[in-house]
């Protein structure tokens, strides 16, 4: 490959100088004229029917402009599963059901009126365990749904399961469990809906699926009598995503709808107590897994079977299945599979995909059962690893066809980071652990296109806009995307404005999830700029009498590479085109849709072009009088093809471990007849700079013949197998296994009483 | 209530009428809508809303607005140069990779300062200490640390 100028390297972020200088504008920061806000009054019950609901007192406050009640609006739903309405009639299945919304001057009146609103309830039995619901005879979440049991056979069938088991040598059976936590975005959920006089609909809002929120406002709109009317998302700086983002939510339709109704702009912006009761968090899990081996360690067969709680409505967590599926077939060798899960409605919240999009729940059952089977086989769990692991050109039986793979190079670098070998099994309070993880890494078709467009312009100085479909949500994409073009036209990095916030002037994309941007919108800028680089030596071509073929243009000037005088600035070349007589302006677009594919009836197909692997390997110590895990040294390493920019890279390394960190040890959302009892960042125990171990991150290229300069994605596989690394440490440890998250102190301390008493 | 309220605010005189139930957070960011200073849950715990009052590192969001009368206050914006030079912690941040989504940032970057100008070689335990209570969810710390230490004498 040729010398790389911007590719490759440490570029800081576009967008960072605003964000240090406090100019960036968040949802939280945007006002326009004549703006009201919006407040929405929710359930006091978990499950009720809703006898009496009186707004009179409300409507009559000073400064309210407007109140709905489910009965004042159109008869709509919306989510994956279109079964839940913006407001709730009849009755409620959660305490995050929405009763009535409020437009005011200010937040302020906004509040009080809610505490008008009379509403009287006839409490109704509830269900909150996912079991319990599934029981025959259970009372119904949806009597129209006539079963507590999502409609969605999720159902993996790979080879011939009892045979394997009849042919294995040794065989492991355990269940584990994963519990609720959130996304916990600093930048808190809101909008501003604002309607014009032609009825044409502007949505400021903080999405991270700009062309799918549009697509359901504008059917949103076709059923409040507003066909054929435009819809333009504008997306404020956005605070933290990692899927919270990835649906439209009652909310939006509720400032929506109040705007229509006032005809004034309506701003609803999410407290961060609603943020941590009234967004939808990552559900929890409960999975029966079954793994068996060969006498020498072969994995002869997977077996799992998972229940999911899907609260009382239906968002895309109830189809993280699909990509659990991914590490249940595919994570190491395994011939046989049966994979089998059920989305259960109880009164609980409902569930959303949070990064990882379930594998993080699939991987810490499959990573802590393969430990307990290499123990059981009688071999070093790193060993027995390595003896399975997956390997470049194998199509797995799931069908996904593996094209670049680092996952042993990931594990050696674990290991020796570690000194693994010949320290483990001391149980002296000290123990190793590891876990690997694949993920996709070449987009995800999840949807009928998983595509991305990239228009490119430059101007007579050689400035370039690029206006990509992609979402800058922290995560570095602006960057990235100006990189690739930046190297591929040679010009400045500071010289590429980057375009991504606006429909109204980007083209289409899917969305920020599948750790798909650097891939998909990485490829689309990359066939962009080379369609507008092949323009731009056409007229040098001609201008310096020379085959386009044998020019190149860097630092903004194009250059003959056989006679290294013949040059020209490329301003110059761009002026000469535009004042030229007819006059050119140099555009060039790009659409890229990865050649992956959508699972058949049999959820088999290759669902991404490239798949991420890595490995994670940690060192504990444990308290054995009070139970405290202490970390003391965190290494995760992670294939990723080629690194676009190796710093953004490690701070999605980072970011993501400390994020596993807390899914492993501290994070729970604790509810409690279906309320959250810990709303709140202290309660809910998100990590903060003290609880930091030292982590080292460990970059593997492999170059992916399908990626942008070789790159796959990255964005979620960091926190994937941190969990069962460290509930495998633990066991090296002190020999108990902590089979639910997060592994509390409590737990361990029970677990090594029961441990003495046996 | 209303009454009159001066303060210092970035090194400038400010006269302004306040209301005493508000937080100095609400006269920032909606009467004087210096919006960098962020509101993250409004009741202390993620430091979104730091700046620093009389060389104190503060959660504006618990500050009665009447409370800073006399006081000195400096927020994100008072740290760039009327040139629009930045500050060595504002530039640190920038070059270490220490913004993702930077919503935690202004406040994150107003608590380094607050320790860089009462410790210009605070060890790794000091800064974590002095950031301990700013959340951030995108980086895990790791490179918001690196950008502090890189930004002191060390």
């Amino acid at each position: 490959m040729a010398q790389l100028t911007f590719v490759g390297k440490p570029i800081p972020k576009k967008d960072a100088p605003g964000k240090v200088a406090g100019e960036a504008a968040y949802i939280q920061d945007l006002k326009v004229p004549g703006m009201l806000y919006g407040r929405i009054l929710y359930s006091a019950y978990p499950h009720a029917k809703i006898v009496r609901l009186d707004t009179t007192k409300a409507e009559k406050l000073p400064g309210v402009k407007a109140v709905l009640t489910g009965s004042t609006i159109p008869p709509f739903k919306f989510g994956v599963y279109k079964d839940n309405p913006p407001l709730k009639t009849g009755k409620v299945c959660s305490l995050r059901d929405e009763i009535a919304a409020v437009a005011a001057v200010s937040p302020e009146v906004a509040q009080d009126a809610l505490g008008l609103i009379e509403v009287e309830y006839e409490e109704l039995p509830a269900l909150f365990d996912p079991i319990e619901a599934m029981k025959e005879g259970a009372l119904l979440i949806h009597e129209e749904h006539k079963t507590n049991v999502l409609k969605m056979p999720w159902k993996l069938i790979v080879g011939d399961l009892d045979a394997a088991k009849k042919e294995a040598a040794h065989i492991v059976e355990d269940t584990f469990r994963t519990q609720w936590v959130t996304h916990c975005c600093l930048g808190a959920s809101g909008c501003i809906a604002s309607f014009d006089i032609n009825n044409n609909l502007t949505m400021y809002s903080n999405t991270q699926i700009p062309y799918l929120a549009q697509k359901d406002f504008m059917e949103a709109l076709g059923t409040f009598g507003l066909k054929n009317k435009k819809v333009r998302i504008i997306q404020s700086v956005i605070g933290g995503g990692f899927g919270s983002k990835l649906d439209t939510y009652a909310y939006e339709y509720l400032a929506i709808l109040l705007a229509l109704k006032t005809r004034k702009p309506v701003k609803i912006l999410f407290s961060r107590e609603e943020e941590f009761f009234a967004t939808s968090p990552r559900q929890c899990t409960i999975t029966k897994i079954s793994h068996g081996c060969t006498k020498e360690g072969k994995l002869l067969f997977r077996e799992m079977e998972m229940i999911l709680d899907n609260g009382a409505y239906t968002s895309w967590g109830a189809t993280t299945p699909s990509v659990m599926m991914l590490p249940i077939s595919s994570l190491y060798k395994v011939p046989n599979v049966k994979y089998t899960a059920k989305c259960v409605y109880t009164n609980n919240t409902y569930s959303q995909a949070m990064r990882g999009y379930g594998n993080p729940q699939a991987t810490f059952a499959i990573e802590c059962s393969l430990d307990q089977l290499a123990e059981k086989a009688g071999i070093d769990p790193y060993e027995f690893r390595f003896m399975n692991a997956n390997e470049p050109g194998e199509t797995t039986p799931q069908n996904f066809k593996i094209t670049s793979c680092g996952v042993k190079e990931c594990m050696e670098a674990v290991k020796t980071r570690l000194g693994w070998t010949g320290k483990r099994m001391q149980k002296e309070g000290r123990g190793f652990g590891m876990a690997a993880l694949v993920h996709v890494g070449g987009g995800a078709r999840v949807y009928k296109s998983d595509g991305c467009g990239t228009i490119i312009k430059i101007d007579d100085y050689g400035k370039v806009d690029v206006f990509t479909g992609s979402s800058e949500i922290g995560q570095g994409s602006e960057t990235i995307v100006a990189q690739i073009v930046a190297e591929v036209l040679g010009v400045p990095i500071d010289d590429i404005n980057v375009i991504n916030n606006d429909t109204d002037v980007c083209p289409w994309d899917v969305g920020v999830h599948a750790s798909r941007t650097t891939f998909v919108a990485g490829n689309s800028a990359l066939g962009a700029a080379q369609k507008l680089r092949e323009q731009i030596l056409d007229l040098a071509a001609a201008t310096l009498n020379e085959d386009p073929s044998a020019l190149d243009l860097k630092g903004s000037v194009i250059f003959s590479k056989n006679d290294k005088e013949k040059k020209i600035a490329l301003g110059k070349i761009l002026r000469s085109a535009h004042y030229a007589p007819g006059g050119k302006m140099l555009v060039a677009e790009y659409f890229y849709d990865p050649p992956n594919e959508n699972f058949d009836k049999e959820f088999k197909g290759n669902l991404s072009v490239a798949y991420a692997y890595g490995a994670h390997g940690v060192e504990v110590e444990v308290d054995k009088e009070t139970g405290q895990v202490k970390i003391i040294k965190y290494v995760a390493a992670h294939d990723v093809g080629k690194a676009i920019n190796p710093m953004l890279l490690e701070g999605q390394i980072y970011g993501g471990g400390v994020m596993g960190l807390g899914y492993a040890l501290s994070e729970n959302m604790v509810y409690q007849n279906g309320k959250i009892m810990n709303p709140n960042f202290l309660d809910y125990k998100l990590l903060t700079a003290k609880d930091i171990p030292p982590i080292e991150a460990v970059i593997i290229e492999t170059d992916e013949k399908n990626g942008p300069f070789g790159a796959k994605g990255i964005g979620e596989p960091g926190l994937v197998p941190t969990a069962p690394a460290i509930a495998n440490a633990i066991y090296d440890a002190v020999g108990v296994r902590i089979k639910d998250l997060p592994i509390t102190p409590e737990k361990v301390l029970k677990a090594l009483k029961e441990k003495e008493k046996r | 209530m209303k009454r009159e309220m001066m303060f210092k605010l970035n090194g400038e005189a400010v006269n302004v009428e306040v209301e005493s139930a508000w937080t100095l957070l609400y006269l920032l960011r909606e009467i004087l809508e210096l919006t960098g200073t962020k509101l993250g849950c409004g009741y202390g715990e993620c430091g979104a809303c730091t700046v620093i009052m009389d060389g104190q590192a503060v959660n504006a969001c618990l500050v009665p607005v009447l409370e800073a009368e006399g006081k000195n206050v400096t927020t994100i914006e008072g740290l760039v140069q009327p040139d629009g030079q930045l500050h060595p912690l504002q530039r640190t941040f920038i070059d270490h990779g220490a913004v993702q989504c930077g919503f935690c940032t202004p406040g994150m970057i107003m608590s380094a300062k607050a320790l860089l100008d009462e410790n210009q070689s605070p060890t790794d335990e000091e800064i974590k200490e002095s950031i301990a209570g700013n959340l951030c969810r995108c980086t895990g710390y790791v490179k918001i640390i690196e950008a502090v230490k890189a930004a002191s004498g060390r």
